[in-house]
């Protein structure tokens, strides 16, 4: 393989691997109490298109943020009166949510745009736009390291360091606080949970709030700092991999970040192999590599990774009454 | 101790109703209990004691009714409320969460702060001083699921007393523990008591009321019939009131004429899904003529034992005889066809098919025989006309046989089984729990039935987890612990013997 630039591949690795470590962790918080979240993938959208839309309305990223993470907790809160309150079918809300965001951001994009389901490019200031730490330019061409620092630690927009930020955050919000110890006990047992004086629908709320926030983010990072603009289904099922790689970490932050970094990292490998020959083999179709997260995906979900036990109380409404 | 008379009841429940649906679970219900006294509630299973307690905590809201505590009036409408005013509770299924540590599930809901490192080390040292005040020891960082139940259930009570509970309700906390650790249970409510703390035991076994409480309630079908003093009453007073009508305690039995050995078992090895070895060369013989109980408590290999002798679970080792013929590892269409009757240990998940009508489930098994039909088809007539005739003879409520099964009482949903079992008129009858959760009208019928069935000549193996039914129903009783057979006793062996066999530490 010619040129095998290890410092690129990690450098996209890393942007690739950011939707899907807020999308993850968002799942996470709703799993975690025990609400089932299939429609991280159509929140994520759905803030994507909010994103997008309002940074080209406003002009501002921090506006388009903002515009994104609301929407985002709006539809949390929908799934949330779905299936706490009215202790619908986890799964058939989220399956919604997801048919629901393809179709509307596409159908209110052409409609206010005209442009295909897009939204019109953004301005470099309108985006979230890459941040360049001090010296990275002149360390840039002094070796190995100082190619690490300009090109992996410096050089990204402001979500890919708030993801990493929320990785911590999340274990000690999950860990460390009250809130937290409540969360995680919502997700095994609702009844000790309810019998500790708690309630379990105002909890649950709070996670899948928790959740919007963190899909929020997600979208925004997708439309406005990945990209300049909204294309119609632009989270390409980066959704239901940040769920396997929830699934793959047993429900615990830190190894969630491992697990979306090598889902990042196999994407990443997958771009950079395109239209570049295997030694012996020869130019090998880059949907091979293309498919690998999904055929990693289906071998780790098929067992390979011991049992991972989730949440007992995942998707099953809490009722006291027959 | 007796209460002083001039202070407040702990609780007074006035007026209490509640009903699920159309199932009225609870009546018009009045309840008093005394400060500082243990004060039992028994009642059939159903009877709604689970329920009236879960009100009192705040669990169910009531339909009507008012709740006093210390005389106040109080509004109880969460967990909350009842945990403020003093209130704790060890639900029946324990309210744990499993893959927490001991001192992570006692601080829930009282974390003392949005951050839990203080209230985590202020919860070690009142953990600390709960175990050398009450004798309750438990490693605050075991984690839960890891303990036996009878821990398990020490946790929910440091639970409720970390919270400062001054009542304390317990809802059947002795179905889960060997005789010794419910003795020392309630040595454990003993020392509550004189403390001033207020005791509510719910319970269905008589003779733990009459060994601990001051005074007791009976409730029956969502009402409650009568409160009595513990002292002034007797067992076969609470029996009939529970049932509403007389009842025999103790089956009435003559001694056994053993034959013939129908069963043998010989060096019988059984292992669980996981490859655990829960059954551990076990051998023993059954006669004709004898009922052979296996005491032991839940979990202990005899639910594999069952498996193995009735074809659901192939042996790892050993051998199995009927009437001397080897039969290891048939199937139990097979071993039916040998005269193997099987009342199985738990009806829902083996005995019945609970949306089938009764008729389709009382020929369950059997319905290739050629009196239910010809070839691929069902006689359902002839099916019908069957179960008419059993529902007749073992008097099975309502007696409808187009009925779903699900819409049957526990206890008749028993009979159904029983009936089918024994109507088969096999040479060797295997029992399981024959009356888990069955009212004690019922279990006195079918105790009946598994007598008329030894003193029929047939061989009759009983497991049960209830020591009471294994000491009654027995001629000889074999003792398992942890897979193997630990001990052989006579039934007239006391109670304090075979449960210490039973928690191994005696043979
Ligand atoms: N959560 C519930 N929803 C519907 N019905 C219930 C519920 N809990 C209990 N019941 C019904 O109420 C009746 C009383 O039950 P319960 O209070 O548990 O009785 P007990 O504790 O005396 O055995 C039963 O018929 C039971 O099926
Ligand atoms: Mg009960």
């Amino acid at each position: 393989m010619e040129n095998l630039d290890l410092i690129s591949i990690l450098g996209s690795t890393i942007r690739l691997s950011i939707p899907l470590i807020f999308t993850a962790l968002a799942g996470l918080f709703t799993e975690r109490a025990g609400v089932f979240d299939i429609g991280l993938e159509g929140k994520m959208l759905f803030s994507a298109f909010a994103a997008a839309v309002a940074a080209f309305m406003t002009g501002s990223p921090w506006l388009g943020l903002l515009a994104g993470i609301t929407v985002s907790v709006l539809i949390s809160l929908i799934h949330g009166f779905a299936s706490i309150t009215n202790r619908g079918n986890q799964i058939v809300s989220g399956v919604a949510i997801n048919f629901l965001a393809s179709g509307l951001t596409a159908v209110l994009g052409q409609a206010w745009f005209s442009q295909g389901g897009r939204t019109p490019p953004l301005a470099a200031s309108a985006r979230f736009t890459e941040i360049v730490f001090p010296y990275a330019a002149e360390l840039r061409d002094t070796g190995f390291l100082g190619r690490f620092y300009a090109n992996i630690i410096s050089g990204h927009n402001i979500l890919t360091y708030l993801a990493f930020l929320a990785v911590p955050a999340s274990w000690w919000v999950l860990y460390r606080t009250r809130f937290g110890l409540r969360l995680r006990a919502v997700g095994e047992n609702p009844g000790a949970v309810d019998t500790a004086g708690i309630s379990v629908t105002f909890l649950r709320y709070r996670a899948t709030i928790c959740a919007g926030i963190l899909c929020g983010c997600a979208g925004t990072y997708l439309s406005i700092a990945q990209s300049a603009g909204f294309v119609k289904d632009m989270s390409a099922g980066k959704g239901y991999i940040a769920l396997a790689a929830l699934i793959f970490a047993k429900w615990r932050p830190v190894p969630v970040m491992l697990a979306c970094l090598l889902f990042g990292f196999l994407d990443a490998f997958a771009n950079f192999m395109q239209g570049k020959s295997v030694p012996g083999i020869g130019e090998v179709p880059v949907q091979i590599f293309q498919a690998l997260p999904y055929v990693l995906t289906c071998v780790l979900l098929a067992g390979f990774i011991g049992v991972a036990r989730p949440p007992k109380a995942g998707g099953v409404p809490y009722v006291k009454e027959r | 101790m007796s209460p002083t008379p001039t202070a407040a009841p702990a609780i007074e429940l006035i007026g209490i109703d509640k009903k699920f649906g159309a199932v009225h679970a609870n009546k018009n219900i009045n309840l008093t209990v005394a400060k500082g006294s243990i004060h039992g509630i028994i009642g059939e299973n159903g009877a709604g004691k689970s329920t009236l307690m879960s009100i009192l905590y705040g669990f169910y809201h009531a339909d009507a009714g008012s709740i006093r505590i210390n005389g106040q009036a109080t509004v109880i409408d969460d967990s909350q409320a009842a945990i403020t005013a003093g209130i704790g509770m060890v639900h029946q299924h324990f309210m744990l969460v499993e893959n927490f540590s001991v001192l992570e599930n006692v601080i829930l809901g009282v974390e003392g702060g949005a951050l839990l490192g203080r209230g985590v080390s202020e919860a070690r040292s009142a953990l600390k001083r709960l175990e050398t005040d009450y004798g309750l020891e438990v490693d605050p960082d075991a984690i839960i699921e890891e303990l036996p139940v009878g821990l398990q259930q020490r946790v929910e009570i440091l639970k409720a007393l970390y919270r400062g509970a001054e009542i304390l309700i317990l809802d059947e906390p002795t179905g889960v523990l060997t005789p010794a650790e419910a003795d020392h249970l309630f040595k454990i409510l003993g020392v509550l008591r004189d403390q001033g703390k207020t005791i509510v035991l719910i319970t269905h076994k008589l003779r733990e009321i009459m060994a601990i409480t001051d005074t007791v309630s009976v409730m029956r079908r969502g009402e409650m019939v009568a409160t009595r003093r513990t002292t002034e009453t007797t067992v076969e007073e609470l029996a009939e009131l529970m049932v509403g009508r007389r009842v025999l305690l103790r089956v009435e039995k003559g001694p056994a004429a053993p034959s013939d050995i129908v069963l043998s078992v010989r060096n019988l090895t059984v292992k669980d899904g996981r490859g655990v070895t829960m059954v551990d060369n076990v051998s023993f013989d059954v006669r004709a003529g004898e009922v052979v109980g296996i005491a032991g408590v839940a979990g202990n290999g005899q639910s594999e034992l069952l498996e193995a002798i009735t074809g659901i679970r192939k042996p790892a080792s050993g051998e199995i005889l009927i009437h001397g013929k080897p039969v290891t590892g048939f199937d139990s269409a097979r071993l039916r066809a040998l005269g193997l009757g099987h009342i199985p240990e738990d009806r829902h998940h083996m005995g019945l098919v609970l949306g089938f009508e009764e008729s389709e489930n009382s020929v369950l098994g059997y319905h290739r025989d050629s009196r239910y039909g010809r070839g691929p088809l069902l006689d359902l007539d002839a099916c019908r006309e069957d179960a008419k005739a059993k529902i007749e003879k073992y008097d099975i409520r309502p007696p409808n046989c187009r009925l779903k099964t699900a819409n049957f009482s526990g206890g008749n949903q028993q009979k159904i089984v029983v009936a089918r079992e024994i109507e088969r008129d096999p040479a060797l009858l295997v029992v399981g729990q024959p009356t888990r959760g069955v009212d004690i009208g019922a279990i006195e019928f079918i105790h009946r039935r598994l007598i008329a069935m030894r003193d029929a000549g047939k061989a009759v193996l009983l497991v049960s987890v209830e020591l009471d039914e294994i000491r009654s129903l027995s001629d000889r009783i074999l003792v398992m612990f942890a897979g193997r057979v630990v001990g052989e006793k006579t039934p007239d062996t006391g109670e304090q013997t075979l449960g210490l066999m039973m928690a191994g530490i005696a043979a």
